[in-house]
């Protein structure tokens, strides 16, 4: 407030974001440092932060299809019209052999090699342990992180950021790729809803307005006292002249990567984009629709095998075109629940329980199948219809945080979650 | 009418507000006088104590203005008492209304919105006309409205030329695609693509897949997944597709449209408050279909009655019972008892002769049998609509309630939806709530629990505290929220009188509760578009940027409704969204929506930019706003480009859209 009395003085207090920006890169160019010294810094990959991407399939993915227990003759009876036949060598259209009891699904091809090369691990019979098969409930739970409890206002990944302090944390800390907050970023994290990086920005209805309206609504919040929207404000138009800094076309795939067309790979570009562009970015969350496959769900091909090809296309091409900086970025998967173990009698599969989890990037112990296996035999299904659960989803997430974020303290990330790191699958390097 | 320019209302705030356009040739006059300003700005919010007991209210009020007569104010003027008035109890002030409820009373104002029946609001009532679903039973909607699928297996189509249709559909409604797309349960949606051919990865994008929280348009992969503009009208807006979406469509801009045009503007924001409190989800299943009844049957009529005629509305609607699964809760002894009765019965008529031997049981029963007790309800009701999460119950008080709404269900979901008791799933048994035996028998043990529950002093509390944190400020004065509590218990929960008592409470009118609120995004919409006088032909773009600065219509997901401390939605993307929307309404690029700004601002303003801008801050922003923003803005406006000059016009012409947008997105426009 005191500084809103200095007549024609702009506040000199420094935003939080200050120091960043002046330790922080060619792309603010604000700075006085020297070029060289400019240079220096740009070229340093903010320090040994560590970004954590959470892509969620919404609609309850078929785990059962996509990381196929191909030893398991269960499988096969359960599933006559949509099972994956088993690898074959030379063989398309088959399971593709992991460890010799699980493979993938055929359209995932281009995540094979991660997970021979140890950078891919999975998670079977994972999930929610809370029992409904709403995808409402359990898409609130799993984002929620509390499952069975509906109260909870806010979303585990911004409690996740919320505990790993950070002085001069940027705009972009947490950033969700689409219109809207996802549930798990809702809370106090001020996490950022991002379509597309070239639309955020002020948007005068004449391009010769720009810098009028841009520069009125930046200098109006920055002097405004009201402590709220001040430091929104302020966060908002630092985050806008970061990304106005961004050439965009500066960051194009790298190593050959070939991004689907996609929303999903489109989305996975832009997230690429956002971190070769050094902004500060720790968490990311993007989601991808569809899997709600009661009908005509297909086997190697069909409804299913095309979300995975583009899945793993998406996947594949982020991987390559991170290419070093995966050492520090890990990719988790999760969807709401699986579906069940038995095909319907419309060649699809209904809501079930557990799923499959995968895990990606450099502190990744890949190129295993964590998880105990719970068995497809009719006593061991959950419910007598789905894949049990063996893996809370949580243990996943927390190793992740952990190990990977330096998360210290898990309690108010998972409440009511007793979390031992005895417990932990231990698929993350310490 | 009030002619849109004059400005009397103004000339009252001439101890805040630099009006005079003259003043621009004094600039050392005019540093005085922003700086005094500040001092008085800043004398005004410092020198007054804050309210931490209440004043008496005949003691303080300022003498002379017969417009506050009767209440309890002494730190506002007459014109931010009004102003509160109607950004509190009503959507913000039209052009106009302060002169209008001034001249009226702000008293007698209070008293006609708390009455909203003594108002007419015909003309609003007309608007509401082009949307037939408000007034159709859920069976109606259900039939007129039905899932694709449904519809095309009614009209006899092939799923090749159901699936051509729907794909021209979805051309047409590629830019409400942020509205509905999103929700999470078109299950059937989902199993018409289901035969999308086989590799043909740009059809599947393309698919309308059920848990598309971010549904792909057309062309997004060239134009960047941002591709849908909430400018631009869509097709399917005006439309009369009877899609199952187009219901909560019409339910929005119906929604937008009372909002801004009711004169009956308590009840709008009632409303608003109430269905939030008793959130329900469209997403989730069927509960699309059942939303207009929701709102027109449920929370309208008792939006200003006794709460537990809301609390049991809500527990019988149909729109609740899906929501929180109560229509599926059942005794699970009752199947076993179902089964015992029919063993008997098929016994009797063995022994007289008649009637087949008995059969083995039927999967259908299997099926049947895993019905159980569902604790949704019971916990919500509890935790959320009444006692509050720490109300003083335990694990066991949800079971036992969730017994008592055992039998509580829906009648033929997909067909008929209304209210039904199935005495067969209802838990006979004794259950005790909160130390207090239920029981009443059959349908009146729910009653009970809703009577005890509505009377509890947690809810009571509950209550008063929500209200007073959308009426008063995110963290309420506690003797305030005792005083609310006391009427609520006093009245048998009476509403009205919960709301007279916070109204005529000083707290309400306290410096301290002045602009102490941020707009949420459905206020800010539609103060904006009230505060303009815009004249709004379509509402759907609207209900766009509603959704888009972060607060979809209908679409909140949890039961908990949007939260309304600021905190928890306050967001970068959020802030950038409300100034875009500023400039977009202001500058004429909202579809659907037309706003004069120079008849707005008046005519003469167009020559004078600094006129234009104490024009805009003295009719949006009642005259206040923090120096250095004026400053900012006087600085923004001289620049040339505001002030354009036209080859053929040697007047030069000020950007009102400009100036009047900039004046929309500052801070002091996003409280209320």
């Amino acid at each position: 407030m005191s500084n809103s009395c200095c007549e024609g003085v702009r506040p000199t207090k420094f935003s939080r974001r200050y120091f960043m920006k002046q330790g922080g890169i060619a792309l603010v160019g604000l700075s006085t440092v020297p070029a060289f010294l400019q240079r220096a810094i740009a070229s340093t990959p903010t320090a040994s932060k560590k970004q954590l991407v959470v892509l969620f399939q919404r609609g309850a993915a078929d785990g059962l299809n996509i990381v196929v227990p191909f030893a398991e003759p269960n499988y096969y009876r359960l599933r006559p019209s949509i099972a994956i036949p088993q690898p074959k060598r030379g063989g398309t259209d088959v399971t593709l052999d992991l460890d010799g009891f699980f493979g993938l699904h055929p359209g995932l091809a281009p995540l094979v090699p991660f997970f021979q090369k140890n950078q891919l691990a999975i998670v079977h019979a994972a999930g929610s342990p809370d029992p409904t098969r709403s995808h409402f409930d359990a898409q609130d739970y799993m984002e929620s992180g509390t499952p069975g409890v509906k109260a909870t206002e806010d979303g585990w990944l911004d409690r996740a950021i919320g505990t790993i302090p950070e002085e001069n944390a940027s705009p972009f800390r947490a950033v969700a790729i689409g219109p809207n907050l996802p549930r798990m970023l809702w809370g106090s994290t001020g996490a950022i809803a991002l379509p597309d990086l070239r639309q955020f920005k002020v948007q005068p209805q004449s391009a010769a307005m720009n810098n009028v309206v841009q520069g009125g609504f930046e200098a109006m919040y920055a002097q405004s006292v009201d402590s709220a929207l001040h430091g929104t404000g302020t966060e908002t138009f630092e985050a806008i002249d970061m990304l106005r800094k961004i050439d965009i076309a500066k960051f194009p795939p790298e190593n050959g990567a070939d991004y689907p067309k996609s929303p999903l790979g489109q989305k996975m570009q832009q997230i690429s984009v956002m971190l070769k562009a050094n902004i500060g970015v720790e968490v990311l969350f993007v989601d991808c629709g569809g899997w709600d496959n009661h009908v005509n769900e297909g086997g190697a091909q069909g409804q299913l095998s095309n979300l995975l090809k583009d899945l793993a296309q998406s996947l594949a091409a982020f991987h390559q075109d991170l290419g070093a900086r995966m050492n520090d970025v890990v990719v988790l998967t999760m969807s709401e629940f699986g579906r069940t173990a038995k095909e319907n009698g419309n060649r699809g599969t209904d809501h079930g329980h557990a799923n499959c989890m995968f895990v990606m990037g450099g502190d990744v112990k890949g190129g295993r199948v964590y998880g105990k296996w719970p068995g497809l035999d009719d006593h061991q299904l959950n419910e007598g219809r789905d894949l049990a659960l063996t893996t809370d989803f949580r243990a996943v997430v927390s190793e992740i945080l952990t190990k990977h974020m330096g998360v210290k303290d898990l309690a108010p990330v998972f409440p009511r979650f007793a979390t031992n790191t005895h417990a932990f699958p231990g698929l993350v390097r310490s | 009418m009030h002619p849109k320019h004059s400005t009397p209302a103004i000339a009252a705030l001439k101890c805040r507000i630099i009006v005079r356009r003259d003043l621009r040739l004094l600039p050392l006059f005019r540093t005085f006088l922003a700086l005094s300003l500040a001092f008085s700005l800043f004398s005004a919010q410092w020198d007054l104590p804050a309210f931490a007991t209440p004043v008496p209210a005949a003691d303080k009020k300022p003498k002379g203005d017969p417009a506050l007569k009767g209440l309890p104010i002494t730190e506002l003027s007459a014109d931010e008492a009004v102003l509160h008035a109607l950004n509190r109890l009503a959507y913000g002030p039209r052009p106009g209304d302060l002169d209008r409820v001034k001249q009226m009373g702000l008293s007698k104002w209070i008293d006609q919105q708390l009455n909203p029946k003594s108002i007419d609001d015909s003309a609003v009532e007309a608007r509401l006309r082009e949307y037939p679903t408000l007034g159709m039973s859920n069976a109606q909607l259900m039939a007129q409205y039905p899932n694709p699928q449904q519809a095309a297996k009614q009209a006899g189509l092939s799923p090749e030329e159901l699936k051509a249709q729907q794909s021209a559909q979805r051309q047409a409604d590629a830019g409400v695609a942020s509205m509905l797309n999103d929700m999470q349960d078109q299950e059937k949606l989902a199993q018409l693509s289901g035969d999308t051919p086989q590799g043909a990865m740009k059809a599947t994008s393309d698919a309308p897949s059920p848990m598309k929280q971010n549904s792909p348009t057309p062309g997004a992969g060239r134009k960047g997944s941002l591709s849908v503009d909430p400018n631009a009208v869509p097709q399917a807006i005006s439309d009369d597709s009877k899609r199952p979406q187009r219901v909560v469509e019409e339910l929005a801009m119906a929604k937008v449209t009372r909002a801004i045009y009711s004169d009956r503007q308590l009840q709008q924001v009632m409303d608003d408050f109430w269905f939030n409190h008793f959130n329900v989800f469209a997403g989730k299943g069927e509960v699309k279909w059942y939303l207009s009844s929701y709102e027109r049957d449920v929370i309208q009529p008792n939006a200003l009655g006794k709460f537990k005629d809301l609390v049991n509305a809500t527990a019988k609607s149909p729109a609740m019972l899906f929501y929180l699964d109560n229509y599926l809760s059942a005794d699970p002894k009752s199947a076993q008892r179902q089964a015992q009765q029919r063993a008997m019965r098929q016994a009797q008529r063995r022994n007289y002769g008649w009637g087949p031997p008995p059969a083995p049981p039927k999967p259908q029963n299997a099926k049947k049998q895993e019905r159980g007790l569902n604790e949704n309800y019971g916990r919500e009701l509890m935790e959320l609509h009444t006692l509050s999460v720490d109300g003083g119950y335990t694990q066991k008080d949800v079971t036992e309630v969730a017994r008592c709404f055992t039998g509580w269900t829906i009648e033929k979901p997909r067909e008929l939806a209304s209210f039904k008791f199935d005495e067969k799933l209802h838990d006979p048994d004794l259950k005790v709530v909160l130390g207090k035996k239920i029981h009443a028998g059959g349908m009146k043990d729910g009653e009970q629990v809703i009577e005890l529950l509505s009377k509890n002093p947690n809810t009571a509390k509950f209550i008063s505290t929500k209200l007073a944190r959308r009426f008063v400020s995110d963290d309420p004065p506690t003797a305030l929220v005792a005083r609310m509590s006391k009427t609520f218990l006093k009245s048998d929960g009476d509403i009205r009188e919960v709301m007279r008592t916070m109204i005529y409470s000083p707290e309400f009118w306290s410096r301290e509760a002045y602009r102490a609120k941020v707009k949420t995004p459905f206020e800010l919409v539609v103060t904006s578009t009230r505060a303009l006088g815009t004249d709004v032909d379509t509402p759907m773009p609207l209900v766009q940027w509603v959704n888009r600065i972060g607060e979809p219509l209908y679409q909140c997901q949890p039961p908990t409704g949007y939260s309304d401390k600021a905190e928890t939605w306050v967001n970068t993307g959020a802030l950038l969204n409300r100034l875009n929307f500023s400039l977009a309404l202001a500058g004429n690029k909202v579809r659907g929506s037309r706003s004069d700004v120079t008849a707005f601002l008046g005519s003469d303003s167009s020559s004078d930019p600094r006129a234009a801008l104490d024009r805009a801050v003295a009719l949006l922003l009642g005259g206040q706003i923090a120096p250095t923003t004026i400053e900012t803005l006087e600085k923004q406006i001289a620049n040339p480009q505001v002030v354009q000059a036209k080859l053929d016009d040697p007047v030069k012409q000020v950007d009102l859209g400009v100036v009047t947008g900039l004046v929309l997105g500052a801070p002091e426009f996003q409280r209320r």
